[in-house]
């Protein structure tokens, strides 16, 4: 067990705050109804905007009238792409650039032409949002309709382009090759090919997307409330695009209801609203409403998925080769080609692949953009090698379980390299880990043995499965650096101001416990601050469960460097030597005494009123950043237990455990929260949720009455076990990122348990997802 | 104008918040004269002569509900964003039955929906109050 160099420090404080299950100090505003979500915010003279949406997948627009909608009484204004003049730029991609994909950016609204249902055409401001809605229904638009491409298969074969300037729908294609992938099929003794492919779903945070944009034009100066996720990077995109400096640009995030990886990233909406705001001189305020959501917030995860494996005769993997095809939608927006590249990233998974090859094809068609949701590629690429392993084993006469323990990676074998598996990225390194170990503990704690028995058992009437998928997660790392300011107030007071932002994970209590721990002071003394350009003017985000990773290590590093400068104070106060103190529930002791101590207020009080201390300097503050371009890996295993109506195709979930090593467990509570929470968004994801389209690329699931999202008896009660077998030894606190293991692994368990459960009518899941009528369709079609 | 913009937007109780403007996940969820009710499919007139009662009138931060109080026990919210909904079908819910099974309880939050907490914990939280309201009855 590798233990990071800050643990130390934090056990000489002998508090123990990390590792302690404290109810979130956050609640009070939330369960009161004082918390401010975007649309609590009022502002004078506000207005409100609407926005028009293409209802054609792909047409040319012939004319836009808007004379009738201006007449709309309370109607101030309608934004057509015209109006942009000189700033219309296209939404920019962010990272995962491949070359190819710059040629299917989109516009900030249609010009000339729309490419999905729901493509921003124009924006209306009004004195309300109904007047601003009822004059979308004024504006008059004729389109000349084209064919809609809404499928990969079809969108390849380039008869209707969606962007006629690049001459092919195949945007881009990348590739990479680890070892020697044909010597190890040409001498395989066993191999088999298979195609996988997982739907379109999407995260469906409860409150929708909104902002309220303000430009005070005296000082020139822009607020936006509402950004998530990214907010300096966001705000320096938009800072470039109004053409103003960044520090006249305050983006301010206040309460979020849920962001799963689609909220925060920069959308057409994200530059429209900030413009019109600046444009009227007035505030504008735009909420999205869910079928606005559900066509227009980010899709993810559609993609294909050609698998060969080649192996021993004893079940020994020798090789992969995945050949993979994600459906981009109509335009590649920030996320690049992220969401694909990531399904091949991590494919290998936490077994010993020598052997490894993708290709992946980014194809546009006729939909809404494809970015992140919870896990993006990683739920994906899962699904696809766990199918895989349990085809094998059938195949091999091993049992499933067997089968992944001779191919696991050992201990000894960690960090193991695994290769370049990213474009442009330094090699794929799991950093620390028991895999066996964690796939042990879930087998016993399932009660796996007990439930072997009823693998595929009918009984009154349902058929019984169990599925197992094990399952690495990269967390942490991705953008290079995040930070922590930490100011000493007046008495019993310290500020940490976070450069991440919050969408309910409870940084407001964990990074206080990180803080108290490692600054030697009451956690009640502490208030955290987040999602904030101006108090943090530095920083990258919450996403890719990084928050801890990144955000709490700076909290770490910061409130220890404090901590020192605290110390020497209090030690030139003193009269002694700072090394012989040390600071312990706000106060200052002689090292390993409990004798006499001296409250910190009484030095934090001097130094402010003499100005002679501290080096002569009023505050006691300190800014810091952790720097890691290294990702941790957290890994698990996921059990799944359904029984099967074979009449009615309804697949029950009747028990389901989540195993995952984080490192190190900060707040049990949140960590255990994290992981019921994201269990259940990929069971429901898994068993409930598609966004579909028709042939003529409209979406069929526009509301929540047909995109249907778990509820409360649509899942079981989730086992969770957290382990701390394994801290990374990549950042001073030793975690990993808690925020995706739960959902990683569910499309694979599941898949695999209904493969279990339907042995007998010979149905082998390939594809998501797991929806009654498509379990009926494939017991028809075998017992055919 | 729809009930739960009249709250919100002319009352300024902005604790009662609107996911999906179509009567599926619950967010806005009101007491009307003591029935649970979808303020975002109801105007504003068919609430004349009635009373309300909203998440803000629940309890104060210094004095919080026995539900309030079990949310944050069981950390049975993340977001925050459904919480007054899934609060006052709660109070709904023990009104109609104080003592509710596991079960019952499931059932009768499956019209609220939750994104963050996967319903366990709000589960464990209604049952907390249950379970009190149960002892202080003897």
């Amino acid at each position: 067990m590798t233990v990071g160099a800050g643990m130390d420090e934090i056990n000489k404080t002998s508090q123990s705050y990390v590792g302690t299950p404290i109810k979130r100090r956050e609640d009070v505003r939330f369960i009161t109804g004082r918390a401010t979500y975007v649309d609590d915010i009022k502002l004078p003279d506000m207005l409100h905007g609407a926005i028009l949406r293409s209802p054609r997948a792909h047409a040319r627009i012939r004319s836009i009238d808007t004379s009738k909608a201006l007449a709309v009484p309370g109607v101030i204004k309608i934004f057509t792409y015209e109006d942009l003049g000189d700033l219309a730029v296209p939404v920019p991609i962010r990272m995962y650039q491949l070359p190819g994909l710059e040629r299917y950016l989109q516009p900030l609204l249609a010009r000339k032409k729309v490419r999905y249902v729901g493509e921003p055409l124009a924006l209306a401001v009004a004195e309300s949002r109904y007047l601003a809605e009822d004059a979308l229904d004024a504006i008059a638009i004729e389109y000349e309709d084209l064919p809609a491409v809404v499928d990969v298969e079809e969108a390849l074969k380039n008869e209707s382009l969606v962007n006629e300037e690049a001459g092919t729908n195949l945007a881009a294609i990348h590739e990479f090759l680890i070892g020697d992938v044909d010597r190890a099929f040409r001498s395989a003794e066993y191999t088999r090919c298979e195609d996988f492919r997982v739907h379109r779903f999407t995260g469906n945070p409860l409150e929708t997307r909104g902002f309220v944009a303000s430009f005070d034009g005296g000082r020139e100066e822009l607020t936006v409330w509402g950004v998530t996720k990214l907010p300096h990077l966001n705000r320096q995109i938009i800072a470039a695009f109004l053409k103003l400096p960044e520090r006249k640009v305050h983006f301010i995030e206040n309460d979020v209801g849920g962001g799963f990886g689609i909220r925060g990233e920069l959308y057409p909406e994200d530059f429209i609203i900030p413009f019109a705001a600046v444009k009227l001189g007035q505030p504008v305020k735009w909420i999205e409403d869910r079928r606005e959501h559900l066509m227009a917030a980010n899709h993810s995860r559609e993609n294909r998925c050609r698998l060969e494996v080649a192996a021993r005769k004893d079940g020994t993997l020798l090789a992969l080769r995945a050949t993979l095809y994600g459906d981009m939608g109509a335009y590649v927006r920030t996320h690049g080609g992220l969401v694909p590249c990531s399904t091949a990233a991590l494919l290998t998974g936490p077994y010993r692949v020598p052997n490894y090859q993708a290709k992946i094809h980014l194809v546009v068609t006729n939909k809404m953009g494809l970015g992140t949701f919870r896990a993006p590629g990683r739920y994906e690429s899962c699904f696809y090698r766990e199918r895989m392993l349990d085809l094998m084993a059938g195949d091999l006469g091993i049992d499933p379980v067997e089968l992944r323990f001779k191919n696991l990676i050992r201990p000894e074998e960690i960090p193991y390299e695994v290769g370049v598996t990213r474009p442009g990225s330094a090699p794929t390194v799991l950093d620390s880990g028991n895999y066996p170990s964690a796939l042990k503990r879930a087998l016993h704690e399932f009660d796996y043995e007990k439930l072997k028995p009823l693998q595929g058992r009918y009984v009154e009437g349902r058929y019984y499965g169990t599925g197992i998928a094990c399952f690495v997660k990269n967390t942490g790392g991705l953008e290079p650096y995040e930070g922590a300011r930490i100011v000493i107030g007046d008495r019993n007071d310290v500020a940490v101001y976070l450069s991440i932002s919050m969408l309910g994970q409870g940084h407001e209590t964990g990074m206080a416990q990180i803080c108290a721990d490692a600054l030697g002071v009451p956690m009640d003394w502490i208030t955290v601050y987040h999602g904030n350009t101006d108090t943090s003017p530095f920083g990258w985000g919450t996403f890719a469960s990084r928050g801890t990773v990144m955000c709490g290590s700076a909290v770490h590093l910061t409130a220890q460097k404090l901590r020192q400068r605290l110390l020497r104070a209090a030690g030139e106060q003193m009269g002694v030597d700072r090394a012989t103190l040390e600071l312990r529930g706000g106060k200052i002791y002689r090292i390993n005494t409990e004798a006499a101590p001296v409250d910190l207020n009484e030095i934090v009080s001097k130094v402010r009123h003499l100005g002679t201390l501290n080096q002569g300097s009023p505050e006691l503050e300190e800014t810091g950043y952790f720097h890691s371009s290294q990702m941790t890996y957290s890994y698990g295993v996921h059990l799944a237990h359904v029984a099967v109506d074979p009449e009615t195709g309804m697949m029950e979930v009747v028990k389901y455990l989540v195993v995952e090593d984080v490192g190190r467990c900060i707040n049990p509570l949140l960590v255990h929260g994290q992981t019921v929470g994201s269990a259940v968004q990929g069971i429901g994801g898994t068993i409930l949720e598609e966004l579909i389209y028709d042939e003529t690329g409209q979406l069929l699931t526009g509301s929540l009455m047909d995109y249907l999202l778990p509820t409360s008896t649509d899942v079981p009660d989730i086992d969770s076990v957290i382990l701390e077998e394994a801290p990374s030894p990549l950042n001073p606190l030793g975690v990993k990122g808690a925020g995706e293991g739960g959902i990683v692994g569910t499309g694979a368990a599941l898949a695999n348990a209904l493969s279990h459960a339907l042995a007998d009518c010979r149905v082998q899941v390939k594809s998501l997802p797991l929806t009654p009528d498509r379990i009926r369709a494939w017991i028809r079609e075998r017992s055919r | 104008m729809t009930l739960a913009d009249f709250v919100r937007q002319e009352l300024n109780l902005t604790g009662t918040h609107l996911g999906c403007e179509h009567g599926v996940c619950g967010a806005c969820t009101i007491l009307m004269n003591g029935e649970a009710v979808r303020s975002c499919l109801m105007l504003a007139p068919q609430a004349d002569g009635a009373v309300l009662n909203t998440v803000e009138g629940l309890g104060e931060s210094q004095e919080l509900h026995p539900l309030q109080r079990a949310f944050q026990d069981h950390h049975a919210l993340q977001c925050g964003f459904c919480t007054p909904g899934f609060l006052m079908t709660a109070v709904a819910i023990l009104k109609e039955n104080p003592t509710p099974s596991r079960e019952e309880v499931r059932e009768a939050i499956s019209g609220n929906i939750c994104r963050c907490t996967g319903y366990q914990p709000i589960i464990n939280a209604i049952l907390q109050v249950s379970k009190k309201s149960m002892e202080t009855e003897k």
